[in-house]
């Protein structure tokens, strides 16, 4: 098993490696220049040329790139080209919140999703299947933001029963830290409950069919027991891997919540840094993704084998 | 049994009440704070934070008339040359080192360098020494009737005085730290880039015994601790305040003000006479058609300002038609030039270029896509060109990149631009001196570049001028020249009023020009 | 020896899925409801000049944010322009955005998918670099994309395109390597016969119908992406009516004018409603044992 992880490990790092390049490049020749953005509204020509040459970036672009990469093998991500700050601190800062609102996203996703996904394929096809599953696909069909704003509008606004906006860290106390997250994660987690369900449903379908479920029907088992005990159970692995699958979409999701409800997080931060042209702070952000990424997709093959017994490695 | 239930509510309660004795004021601004060195940067909110972090020589009050601030006692020798300035008692920093003259004349000299009223008055200047400590001198080659205004002006770029350390920086990079001799110290290490900054009462400050006015006068740190929180959302921002989870909020969309007005707590606050935007449509004076004075002329048909004032405000409450240049309400306000300003129509406008040599070409308009208020005045311009059979070519982009852009002097067709559209601040566009964006100083100056000797020479001579009178005739002949030359066209004047929690706040000061929160305390 | 070796081939095949579009619409009501609200929106859109009551481009300041009304059938956004023309072209941009990505996705996916899961070598260097794609976050990357050059209704859809080619990478290239597992095949190359002529003939035909139902959760996806790119302002060119664009720039108004966000909004989520059930539909249809792929 050790093996394989760090077979996997290292296979990732061409990829790592082509990311990298890629976005390095791609932020270099972008239109738009973080020199003049910091100088401000009322500077001229001159002065813009002058911080260009301070911030190093009228060197050669392969000369920056050597120059990053060299860094980023003694651990220094860079610092931020507006504040001065270290990358690394940055991110850091950055990284609670996000986990945060993701990791409950996740769960308020899976807890609705699953129950919906096992009564829609239990009652497969009949009217219950297809209200509850366009129920799910409702929330998905909606854009974050729109969801976002009216549960505001209604839960924070109106009944001022829940925080507008912000995030309290877990020290400060563990209501405040929930009652911050309530709202957004609903708001996102709606959206990937249809996905969810309908993997969920597909796969529990799948199994309801096959042999050995009608079988254990046939004995007379309890129809509940046989849907939680057996079918579930083999209907997990393609449930965790598209719940992997959400994980990696829910970054994209992350931006916009965050950019809503005003969540310090790592989303926020790659969408003010690309806008601002911050190229360090977006060159580390794409490693820590992909790096993310590839932890969890690791995670992930190594749960298939507690889930699936015939998975060796 | 009883005990630990003590113990639990004994750790519940503690904290609380030492969280309900330290008074925190969060205020959410109009841009989060990214940069810390004012002199560095012209951003707004960097020179927001620099109020607070920084003190200045002098600071222009409520009438935009400078007072001493850091100076205690100051004199003008008779022939206007020499001014000697005694720093007062009780200047500190926030490491404790006492503010001596060494630093004042490192840091004058740095701001000298790098903002454009400071290059001004530095090219006045022959000596600048230190005396003793406490004590120095500035003498000018001839009299300038702008140093002390320049010394204490509030706009971008303030004159902070840092401690020599930090002055010695090159004016091209940014300073390490952020220490100062202000009223509020800047708590790095709690500093969130892009979400939120701390500071923290300075204990040591000693303020002015004076009342409090605009950047002059006591400036009393009223809070143990300001947040200066950002909100990108401004819909976000506005139910926060509603909610009461943030006590100021710098500037709402106009549109938010009735809603806010009629919420429980909520005061609306407009800062001052001068306070406000003014809108400028900038138009590149070195490439065709617009180096033609005559087709610049021709696009004041396009421009009513009713329809760009509506489309970016909405409500006429909180806007003005002003046909000049220099704040309309401000102390040079006049009426000259605005003959030149003309009735909307487009056919007319589309005549007067043709007759200035324009032959269908495309016209470059730098689109901003993501500003609250460029974009939608330049939504307005466009339209209104289209409706003139104007060929436009829209290059839409974030502001960002039309900062970028904008000061690159290829052809449009190159990679340059025609016209782009932005703001100016109320305060700074009330003075002649003080308003970078009248200048004509052609290639050296902001861009557009207009080029006109006449212009700069009055306004070297308003800085010169003597009498209030004096300056009021160079400015009126100085704004109908700058009319002429469209050094820019002006679509309109508005307030932004500021809304804070009345129930919990007190003590805003208003004729700022720039928010400041000194002198806030919590209720 | 070639002809012989291909009818081996065929003999030995299981006959090919016909899909019936006839059958399927009797049979399945999802997929008749869905496709005629999609029928109805394509309608709106080709015809929205006919429809639309107002230039859905014209500003007039003056009329800015009013509510509903018979001159304005949807109210007025913060410009004064119409919201119902504006919502009748939007149809025109979403639409065209869903269905190019879903296209031109699905013809690059495919394409990849063929070569991965037929030639082992492509698909050892190919699938790499979609892990690669797929590790960085696809609003980053459209993002990037977008500010690398101008805002423009071209771009976003390259945006749009590049994150979603992965998945349908990966969902043909499953369904090709299982085919290609398959004995009759192995006989047929081992016989001689032409990679190509397999592909087209007993390959492609597998992976058509997990390849539509597939792009057409990918259509609807890339509508809600183009909103929460407007939403960050790296979307189409403001003045272009988009649903995306037109809730992104009322959103700041829903507390004072809901309409201008509420409207479009439901035409958006009424469309990626219709593209699912579409797609849920034909997936039922077609073959549960799908579903799994997905």
């Amino acid at each position: 098993m050790t093996a394989y992880i760090v077979r996997r490990l290292f296979a990732t790092l061409p990829v790592m490696a082509v990311v990298a390049l890629f976005v390095f490049f791609l932020l270099r020749f972008a239109p738009g220049d973080p020199a003049a953005i910091i100088a401000g509204d009322d500077a001229t020509a001159e002065s813009i040329a002058a911080v260009r040459v301070k911030l190093g970036l009228d060197r050669p672009v392969v000369e920056q790139f050597g120059v990053w990469l060299w860094d980023l093998m003694r651990g220094d991500m860079g610092v931020s080209i507006f504040s001065n700050l270290p990358v690394t601190r940055l991110i850091a800062q950055r990284v609670e919140p996000t986990l945060a609102l993701s990791l409950s996203t996740l769960l308020v996703a899976v807890a609705l999703a699953i129950p919906i996904g096992v009564v829609a394929a239990w009652k497969a096809r009949k009217l219950v299947d297809r209200v509850v599953m366009g129920f799910a696909v409702l929330g998905f069909a909606m854009p974050v933001f729109v969801l976002a704003y009216v549960l505001i509008y209604f839960f924070a606004v109106q009944w001022q029963l829940l925080p507008v906006q912000g995030y309290r860290p877990i020290g400060e106390g563990f209501w405040p830290f929930v009652e911050c997250l309530i709202l957004p994660s609903v708001a996102l987690g709606v959206t990937y409950m249809a996905l969810i369900a309908r993997i969920t449903r597909a796969s529990m379908l799948e199994v309801l069919q096959q042999d050995y479920i009608r079988t254990a029907n046939a004995k007379g088992l309890a129809t509940d027991r046989v849907l939680l005990l057996h079918a579930l159970k083999n209907a997990a692995v393609p449930i965790v891997t598209v719940i992997g699958i959400g994980i990696a979409l829910l970054i994209s999701g992350v931006v916009i919540t965050e950019t809503v409800f005003n969540i310090p997080g790592l989303g926020r931060l790659t969408v003010d840094a690309v806008l601002k042209r911050d190229y360090p702070i977006v060159q580390g952000l794409i490693l820590v993704f992909a790096a993310a990424k590839v932890l969890v997709n690791l995670i992930i093959d190594i749960s298939y084998a507690f889930l699936d017994p015939r998975i060796r490695y | 049994m009883i005990v630990r239930l003590l113990a639990v509510l004994a750790a519940l309660v503690l904290p609380l009440s030492a969280m309900a004795q330290e008074k925190v004021l969060r205020a959410v601004m109009h841009a989060d704070v990214r940069v810390i060195d004012p002199v560095w940067t012209t951003q707004t909110i960097a020179n927001i934070h620099g109020a607070l972090v920084y003190d200045t020589l002098f600071g222009n009050d409520a009438d935009q008339k400078p007072q001493p601030q850091m100076v205690g006692k100051y004199e003008i020798s008779p022939d206007r040359l020499t001014y000697t300035f005694t720093l007062r008692d009780g200047l500190k920093f926030h490491d404790g080192s006492p503010v001596t003259t060494k630093d004042v004349i490192a840091s004058i000299k740095r701001w000298g360098a790098k903002d454009g009223v400071g290059q001004r008055l530095m090219g006045y200047v022959t000596a600048l020494d230190a005396v003793d400590d406490k004590t120095f001198r500035m003498v000018l080659r001839e009299p300038y009737g702008m140093v002390l205004e320049s010394l204490g002006k509030s706009g971008s770029s303030i004159a902070a005085i840092m401690r020599e350390k930090e002055a010695l920086t090159d004016p091209q990079q940014q300073v390490k730290e952020a220490i100062g001799s202000g009223p509020y110290i800047f708590a790095k290490d709690q500093w969130v880039p892009g979400s939120k900054a701390v500071y923290l009462k300075n204990k040591d400050y000693v303020p002015r015994t004076e009342a409090p006015s605009s950047f002059a006068g006591a400036k009393i740190p009223g809070v143990d601790r300001i947040e200066l929180v950002w909100i990108a959302d401004p819909q976000t921002a506005m139910s926060a305040l509603v909610n009461g989870e943030i006590d100021f909020y710098e500037s709402p969309n106009i549109d938010f003000l009735p809603l806010l007005a009629k919420a429980r707590g909520v005061k609306l606050l407009k800062t001052g006479k001068l306070d406000g935007t003014q809108g400028m449509i900038r138009l590149n004076h070195l490439h065709p058609p617009f180096n033609n004075v005559k087709a610049r002329q021709a696009m004041y048909h396009l421009v009513n300002q009713e329809d760009f004032l509506r489309a970016i405000v909405g409500d006429p409450k909180y806007y003005r038609v002003c046909h000049g240049l220099l704040t309309c309400g401000g102390p040079y306000e006049n009426d000259g030039g605005s003959a030149f300003f003309k009735e909307y129509n487009p056919k007319k406008a589309l005549q007067l270029l043709k007759e200035a040599g324009y032959k269908g070409e495309p016209i470059t308009v730098l689109a901003t896509t993501d500003h609250n208020t460029i974009t939608p005045a330049t939504q307005v311009l466009i339209q209104a060109m289209r409706e003139a059979g104007i060929n436009v070519d829209v290059q839409s982009m974030d502001w960002g990149s039309v900062v970028s852009r904008r000061a690159k002097k290829e052809p449009p067709a190159q990679g340059g631009w025609n016209i782009f559209i932005t703001n100016t601040g109320g305060v700074g566009a009330a003075n002649p001196v003080l308003h970078t964006w009248i200048g004509a100083a052609c290639e050296k100056g902001l861009f557009g570049w207009p080029c006109d000797p006449e212009i700069e020479k009055l306004r070297n001579a308003f800085g010169l001028a003597s009498s209030e009178d004096e300056r009021k005739r160079i400015a009126k002949e100085l704004q109908t020249k700058a009319m002429e030359q469209v050094v820019y066209i002006p679509f309109g004047q508005w307030d932004t009023p500021l809304a804070y929690r009345a129930d919990r706040i007190d003590g805003i000061v208003p004729n700022t020009g720039l928010a400041v929160l000194w002198g806030i305390t919590k209720k | 020896m070639a002809a012989s070796a291909t009818s081996l081939a065929d003999d030995l095949a299981p006959p090919s899925r016909r899909f019936s579009l006839l059958t399927a619409i009797r049979r399945n009501p999802t997929i008749a409801f869905g496709g005629i609200l999609l029928l109805l929106l394509v309608f709106m859109a080709v015809f929205a000049p006919l429809i639309a009551t107002h230039d859905p481009l014209r500003i007039t300041p003056v009329n800015r944010l009013r509510p509903p009304s018979e001159r304005w059938w949807f109210g007025t956004d913060q410009f004064g322009r119409d919201v119902f023309s504006r919502t009748v072209y939007g149809a025109r941009v979403s639409l065209i955005v869903g269905l190019s990505v879903a296209a031109f996705s699905s013809l690059l996916g495919l394409a990849l998918g063929l070569a991965c899961g037929y030639f082992r070598r492509v698909d050892a260097v190919v699938m790499r670099v979609m892990d690669g794609l797929m590790a960085i976050p696809s609003i980053l990357l459209a993002i990037a994309l977008i500010t690398l050059t101008r805002p423009g209704l071209g771009i976003v859809i390259v945006a749009i395109v590049i994150p979603e080619v992965p998945r349908i990478v990966r969902v043909v290239r499953a369904v090709v390597l299982s085919i290609r597992a398959q004995p009759y095949i192995e006989s047929a190359i081992a016989g001689g016969t032409r990679n190509l002529k397999l592909l087209l003939r007993h390959v492609l035909p597998n992976t058509l119908a997990p390849l539509i139902v597939q792009s057409t959760y990918v259509c609807a996806s890339a509508m809600l992406i183009e909103a929460g790119l407007s939403f960050l302002g790296a979307g189409v060119p403001p003045e272009v009516p988009s649903w995306g664009n037109i809730i992104a720039q009322g959103r700041t108004f829903f507390q004072i004018a809901p309409w201008t966000i509420l409207i479009p909004g439901a035409f958006l989520a009424v469309t990626v409603l219709a593209v699912n059930l579409l797609g849920d539909g034909l997936r039922d249809r077609l073959d549960p044992r799908l579903a799994r792929r997905l």
